[in-house]
């Protein structure tokens, strides 16, 4: 199917059927229960949940195939951001512009950063990126004012010219983002029962972009050039001895990675017209490398899987404050209610970056291959017993050395 | 004229003349073995070969066309392939894996934007890497990792590597260094087989005189960045110059 093998056509339909369905799945709890705070199907929510899997898929391109650590990808994401605002501005309020504009330019952006960055590898390929990214931040603050309009951030105004629409509609007001008429806010809700289900067009055109580039993306994998990749990040020695030129390929995984991240920051602005530098800093730059390592870097699933767990820890977790806590603990003594909930205290709600924290520590010593792996281990438990009941044993992989 | 003229090649490294004047004259389909004592500058002279160390004088001439200037990826486009010392294979990757990226990079030349081709797709370069990895005798590890094969076997891969490129010369630095008798054994017959089955040029780095005596057609023997003497390996064996570079000379009170 499409040019895939059977495993990843089914991997690909899975991953459709999950963004589908989500507004279904992620909301499992009727809304007036005490579980409702932990439903994520909400569209702004689940926006987020697609436009960081489309980063994080894009740098496990580069970090995952090559090995190459960027530390300055939210860098890309910026210019994307920046880049679809201006589009809205100058031309019109319809997404499709602003989204192509925004791969464009972050795609000559990382031409140019990874030009100079990939001339060294390792912790100072990692330095070179952090400096970039952290220098375009910088001069958003400051130099250049007049484009990306400093701390306020860039936003639409009533007097955007606007060529191809209105500056200000009829009403008044600024008009909103679509996709040739369909607003990107407007939502369709259905309620069954005690469930309220939201229908977003936002959510659903971040989620047919997040699965076309998560199809490039199994391809890339499977082709040649991802055979190349791997190979980088394996010997690059064994490959200029091979008739390699090791440096457009690298270059080539770093361009991709960063119109990845183009179009997420594009993504992003379509759904909520403003940019602001703030998402060029390295703390942003630092969570699509914990995203995809949490994940499973150099996995397909990973990136995706690892985005989607942050940022629902980020928004539910963080949510959670000592009232609900007392309320869950309401059936134990004054006490130990008021001891339980002050032991727990540090790790949520603000204190959710503590959690999250010593979870990644946790998955980095134990699970090298991230929830991936840990994925995998389970199923290979369950097998493992399937193939114990038969009497046979389960061949123990060992050098032959 | 042969198809390696390595005229006048001089490299120092600070205070050490690591080569003096070394001429090399390599013929086509033959078995050149450069020996000499440690220090004499064989690798050095093979670094110069490739493009790894750019010489301070003197010319290298493969097939007519200079090598010096050129990059590693470059002089391997010209034909020339490289056996490390100690393996140099992709680890992480498959057997199978790694005999074909040499097939795509003899085919797509040293950068190619191939991105939405199926690897699995490429029947051709599958039928010529499981072909010569049969020839090597080692089809039926072509889906164990790399990185799990036996020193043996990953001197094998590697070799299969660079003649799957069909090369015009194969460069062998020490192949059987730190090797098991068993092992060491096996390499020659391969690289038998290899000399009297394809048109290929070999030149071969070796300490083990037993490998060298058992392969080459024609012997240089380096000592102190200079060649003493070229010969067939009948005339070296024996010969006093020779037995003086690594013994020392004999003094006879």
């Amino acid at each position: 199917m499409f040019g895939l093998n059977k495993k990843d056509a089914s991997l690909l339909l899975v991953v459709a059927v999950l963004t589908m369905f989500a507004p279904f799945i992620l909301n499992p709890f009727p809304t007036d229960s005490g579980l409702a705070q932990f439903n994520a199907g909400y569209p702004d929510l689940m926006q987020r949940f697609v436009i960081f899997g489309i980063f994080a898929v894009g740098f496990n391109i580069l970090f995952g195939l090559t090995g190459y650590l960027s530390f300055g990808h939210a860098a890309f994401l910026g210019v994307g951001s920046y880049s679809a605002v201006w589009m809205f501005k100058l031309l019109s309020m319809n997404v499709i512009p602003a989204i192509i504009l925004s791969v464009i330019v972050s795609g000559l952006f990382a031409l140019l950063i990874g030009f100079v960055s990939l001339r060294r590898s390792g912790i100072y390929f990692s330095i070179l990126t952090l400096a970039f990214a952290q220098m375009s931040f910088n001069l958003a603050y400051s130099v250049l004012t007049p484009i990306t309009n400093g701390e306020t951030g860039l936003q639409l105004t009533l007097d955007d010219p606007r060529i191809l629409g209105e500056s200000v509609t009829a009403d008044g007001s600024i008009p909103v983002t679509n996709l040739f008429g369909m607003e990107m806010r407007s939502a369709f809700n259905l309620e069954i029962g005690a469930w309220d289900f939201q229908f977003s067009v936002g959510y659903y055109l971040c989620a047919v972009i997040m699965l076309l580039t998560f199809y490039l993306a199994i391809r890339i994998f499977r082709s040649p050039f991802g055979l190349m990749l791997r190979a980088v990040k394996c010997n690059q020695n064994r490959m200029r001895y091979t008739g390699l030129n090791t440096r457009p390929y690298t270059l080539a995984a770093f361009v991709i990675s960063g119109m990845y991240a183009g179009l997420a920051g594009g993504l992003m602005a379509s759904m909520d017209p403003l940019a602001g530098a703030e998402r060029m800093q390295w703390t942003a730059s630092g969570e699509v490398v914990l995203m995809t390592i949490l994940g499973g870097a150099g996995t397909l699933i990973g990136p995706v899987l690892g985005a989607g767990f942050i940022k629902y820890f980020e928004n539910i977790f963080s949510k959670i404050n000592d009232n609900v806590l007392h309320q869950w603990f309401s059936f134990m003594p004054d006490g130990i209610e008021d001891f339980v909930v002050f032991i727990i205290h540090p790790f949520i709600g603000k204190g959710w970056h503590l959690t999250l924290g010593i979870l990644f520590m946790l998955v980095v010593i134990y699970l090298p291959g991230g929830l991936v792996e840990g994925g995998q281990r389970l199923m290979s438990l369950f097998k493992k017993d399937k193939a114990d009941d038969d009497g046979s044993h389960a061949p123990t992989k060992h050098p032959a050395e | 004229m042969g198809i390696l003229e390595v005229k006048g090649v001089g490299k120092r490294f600070g205070g050490l003349q690591a080569l003096g004047d070394v001429n090399l004259s390599v013929q086509e389909n033959t078995v050149h073995a450069i020996i000499g004592p440690n220090g004499a500058g064989k690798s050095t002279l093979l670094n110069c070969l490739v493009g790894k160390l750019i010489p301070d004088t003197g010319s290298v001439m493969f097939d007519g066309q200079s090598v010096l200037g050129r990059s590693p990826h470059e002089i391997n486009q010209m034909g020339i392939s490289r056996v490390f010392q100690t393996p140099e294979i992709f680890t992480d990757l498959t057997v199978l894996e790694n005999v074909m990226i040499p097939c795509f990079a003899r085919r797509d030349g040293s950068f190619r934007m191939h991105a939405l081709g199926a690897v699995s797709n490429e029947r051709d370069m599958l039928e010529k890497a499981e072909k010569m990895l049969s020839d090597v005798n080692m089809l039926e590890k072509a889906h164990l990792h790399a990185g799990s094969l036996s020193r043996g076997d990953k001197r094998r891969l590697e070799m299969a590597m660079c003649l799957v490129q069909e090369p015009r010369l194969l460069l062998l630095d020490e192949p059987t260094a730190g090797m098991a008798r068993a092992d060491t054994n096996n390499t020659i017959d391969l690289l038998k087989e290899i000399k009297t089955k394809r048109d290929i040029t070999m030149c071969i780095i070796e300490h083990d005189m037993h490998v060298v005596f058992s392969l080459a057609d024609r012997i240089t023997v380096l000592a102190q960045g200079t060649p003493l003497v070229e010969d067939t390996p009948q005339n070296i064996k024996g010969h006093p110059k020779v037995r003086e570079a690594y013994l020392g000379e004999a003094h006879v009170d």
